[in-house]
């Protein structure tokens, strides 16, 4: 199916067909009178990275499990490449792969002996495609050995061998970082950067952290109790609404005292809890910075912040 | 199909606990034939010796064939818990490991995978019966040579050799009907659960209820144990009287089929519906 977007480039405004490959319309799970996920319509275009947001219970995990169909939803309906999960399952997976949560395999198994099996689930797959994908997430070496023997690292790295075993033209990663130190975490997110760069992936990309999705998505929806916040272009999203610059700095009276006067920088101030609130363009933070120390104000901390952080800030903190 | 199945029977007897079974077996049957040919015919002698003040008995009776009768009657509660072991696992194992996420989320369809499961589980229970029947009759027959079956069981009965080799095969394939029950059965509550032990659990629940039942003389009893799987579970011990009772044997392998049937049915239907939550 395609769609008509419209997509917005600096040097100018452009019509350009994108091919919707996923589509979720009024998608829902219902677990007694709980609604895990409700109403939930998802659009993801191809070579999109897709970021999938939501704080931990959000209803990320339950969505994927119902793209991949682990779960059966209580009510509508989702199309992969324009078939029908539900009529057309097989067709529907074909060209699709993934991980949902922590990737768990064989442990008693080597992890060729694994990727054999998913292979073999999934098509045709040759033992060439097994070494090539091992190879491009850096397990070749440790091919024969068995699972059990890896750290948790290496097995969120086969796990994205695993999703790409079949060489699918959608990869759903469910927060692949998580659990990872900030090395592998980078590791991974250069993966996908390549995938989606270089192979032409698209991805949808599960998390809970709205710095990862803003480091690699170009579109994004935000889902909260089950529900769909917003969902559209990474940066426009994150363009939209106010832009505020929270400022640690004392003493209280001189921070006022610059402020007040410096009516080119900043649109409007307001002060709360000790610290100031400035809506200012993030490009004159250099300059409110020298105006402050200037005046002899010590500058503990200049924070940028946008309306859609503060929401997702705010939906993390109700739930942890 | 056959890779799917190929694939299955890898993980199967990669997995250590597949050879629980095998290996208890092997410790067990030549454990039983070593100390009763020790004994040399005392257990037999005592078996029949309200009989012997009446009978003259010529001939090689203490055998392998008579051993190997033996083995069979005395194993029969413990074959269902060493199968439910293995068939128990199939489809709660894949949940207590995660590995549906790995499995369920490709192309192919839940039935299929269904099927290679319980194909695989088949096999595994059909080659874990004969592997008893090979073993146990093997090694009894060269360890104490062959011969007439005596049967004691309500009277005495001696089979001709010329026809015991036969009996067991036969008896061994009903007893493999039977087993296949059981596998459905700890396949069918495999369906339900996400922890391999339940399965298990649940199986010998069912198994020691039901013959509790079929096997109890009790009036109120007299019909319903008629319909339950665990009436029909000796019927391979028929296939050693004298006529073979074929019409009975016939109905236990229509009820068994049945039971197995829809114990296969039934686990289908939850398998394909199931929420992958693990």
């Amino acid at each position: 199916m395609k769609a008509l977007v419209y997509w917005q480039e600096h040097h100018g405004r452009l019509f350009v067909m994108r091919e919707t490959i996923l589509q979720t319309r009024q998608l829902g799970k219902r677990y007694g009178k709980r609604w895990a996920v409700k109403n939930l319509n998802l659009e993801v275009f191809r070579s999109d990275v897709f970021g999938f947001l939501g704080p931990n219970g959000a209803g990320k995990s339950t969505t994927i499990r119902m793209i991949l169909s682990l779960i059966k939803p209580t009510e509508g309906a989702t199309e992969i490449f324009g078939h029908s999960l539900k009529s057309h399952r097989s067709e529907a997976l074909r060209r699709v792969g993934g991980i949902v949560e922590k990737p768990d395999f064989y442990q008693y198994l080597s992890a060729y002996k694994n990727l054999e099996i998913v292979g073999a689930l999934s098509g045709d797959v040759k033992r060439k495609r097994i070494f090539e994908v091992l190879d491009l997430v850096g397990l070749s070496d440790r091919a024969t050995d068995r699972v059990k023997t890896y750290s948790h690292g290496m097995k969120q790295r086969l796990g994205i061998a695993q999703a790409l075993i079949s060489d699918p033209e959608l990869i759903i990663l469910d927060e692949p970082t998580n659990g990872l130190d900030p090395q592998g975490m980078k590791e991974v997110r250069d993966l996908i950067v390549h995938l989606s760069r270089d192979q032409k992936k698209t991805i949808i990309l599960s998390s809970h952290l709205l710095n990862e999705i803003e480091m690699i998505a170009n579109r994004m929806a935000i889902i909260h109790n089950g529900e769909l916040v917003v969902q559209g272009d990474v940066n426009t999203l994150l363009d939209e609404g106010e832009k505020y610059v929270i400022v640690h700095a004392e003493p209280r009276q001189k921070v006022l005292s610059v402020l007040n006067r410096q009516k080119r920088i900043l649109k409007n101030f307001s002060e709360k809890e000790g610290r100031f609130e400035v809506i200012m363009d993030f490009a004159l933070i250099p300059e409110l910075n020298k105006a402050l120390v200037g005046a002899g104000v010590h500058v503990r901390a200049l924070i940028p912040r946008r309306s859609l952080e503060d929401l997702f800030l705010s939906m993390t903190e109700r739930t942890t | 199909m056959i890779r799917l199945v190929y694939y299955e029977l890898i993980k199967l007897f990669f997995k250590k606990r597949t050879y629980i079974g095998f290996g208890i077996v092997l410790l067990i049957v030549p454990l039983v034939e070593v100390a009763m040919k020790l004994e040399g015919g005392r257990f037999l002698t005592i078996a029949m010796r309200g009989l012997s003040r009446d009978f003259l008995f010529f001939g090689n009776l203490f055998n392998g064939w008579f051993v190997a009768h033996q083995i069979m009657n005395s194993l029969w509660f413990h074959i269902p818990l060493l199968i439910s072991f293995v068939a128990g696992d199939q489809l709660a194992g894949e949940a207590t490991a995660g590995t549906y996420r790995l499995i369920l989320i490709r192309p192919v369809s839940r039935t299929r995978i269904f099927i290679a499961k319980y194909i695989t589980t088949l096999i595994y229970t059909i080659g874990f019966v004969f592997f008893l029947a090979g073993l146990s009759i093997g090694s009894a027959v060269i360890l104490l040579g062959s011969g007439d079956l005596i049967v004691v069981l309500r009277g005495i009965l001696i089979l001709p050799e010329a026809e015991v080799a036969w009996r067991f095969l036969t008896a061994y394939l009903l007893a493999t009907w039977t087993m296949i029950t059981i596998a459905s059965l700890s396949f069918f509550f495999s369906s339900f659960v996400e922890n391999a032990i339940g399965p298990i659990v649940a199986t010998m629940g069912v198994y020691i209820v039901f013959t509790v039942i079929s096997f109890l003389p009790v009036e109120l009893f007299e019909v319903p144990k008629k319909f339950l799987f665990t009436y029909y579970l000796n019927m391979w011990q028929k296939m050693f009287q004298d006529p073979v009772p074929w019409n009975e044997i016939k109905t236990g392998i229509l009820f068994m089929g049945t039971w197995t049937l829809a114990f296969v049915l039934s686990a289908w239907a939850v398998f394909v519906r199931k929420d992958i939550l693990s």
